[in-house]
């Protein structure tokens, strides 16, 4: 199974929602399609809604972190939703709770942002 | 009664996810919870990874080796490739450290090795490759034998 990637950007918000598997393969997609999207629309913020991800590793959390410097730059905030409680741990590892918001759903993530 | 099966593949990404899927089949037998198994394949995945990127960086010809053994609820995993090796083992498996940044990497394939297994050694020397062999107790299986 790969990645499938939907993307939606709404007044200078991304959501990003991932459907499958992201490894090493599969995350040079995201990082191209991704990086394009936060250049083409202005995007400030970034919601990644996680729910549909049935695998992760670490390379996903390296392609993770590129899109959030890239929104550091402009004040920008990262919230992630619906994760799966093995992703939570790689994201607790590696201190990623430190600098990108957790929310249970997208609902939530778009009023953190205050663009619900 | 141990159970052993070897797979080896050329070091193409996509081969990750066929290596994660062949290794999770074979420890399925012990009917491990779905949380273990998860943990197993995010393991497998990252040692293969780093072979490929960082063994190989990214030469086709290169081969990458996993074995697997089964004895009770113990899953033995280990990892072979021949390819460049690990300058220093010990800064190579802290957390966040990489020597690849512009790639994206994170750092954390070791930690999340550690982490996710009971056991880790890892054995390289330079130009000659590299072997990591892990153990994991599956406590939640339901192995009866």
């Amino acid at each position: 199974m790969s990645l499938i990637i939907d993307m939606e950007a709404k007044d200078r918000v991304l959501c990003i929602r991932l459907k499958g598997e992201l490894d090493h393969h599969t995350a040079e997609k995201l990082r191209k399609q991704a990086e394009s999207a936060i250049i083409k629309h202005n995007i400030q913020h970034i919601i990644l809604n996680l729910g549909g991800l049935s695998f992760m590793d670490s390379s996903g959390l390296g392609v993770i972190l590129g899109r959030y410097k890239q929104i550091k730059e402009k004040k920008g905030e990262m919230v992630v939703c619906a994760i799966s409680p093995t992703i939570k741990r790689l994201f607790e590892m590696s201190g990623l709770f430190k600098i990108i918001k957790l929310e249970l759903s997208e609902e939530n993530a778009l009023q953190r942002l205050g663009v619900a | 009664m141990k159970n052993n099966m070897e797979i080896k593949f050329t070091a193409l990404s996509q081969n990750e996810s066929f290596a994660r899927v062949t290794v999770a089949a074979f420890i399925a037998q012990l009917d491990p919870a779905l949380d273990e198994l998860t943990e197993i394949q995010t393991v497998v995945s990252e040692a293969v990874t780093n072979s490929i990127i960082h063994g190989y960086e990214n030469d086709p010809n290169g081969m990458v080796y996993i074995s697997v053994m089964i004895e009770g609820d113990v899953v033995e995993l280990i990892f072979r490739d021949e390819g460049l090796g690990i300058d220093d083992v010990g800064e190579a498996t802290q957390p966040l450290y990489t020597t690849k940044p512009e790639l994206e990497r994170s750092g954390m394939g070791f930690t999340i090795m550690e982490n996710f297994m009971d056991e880790m050694h890892v054995i390289s020397h330079k130009g000659e490759g590299t072997i990591i062999r892990l153990k994991k107790h599956l406590t939640k299986s339901k192995v009866c034998n």
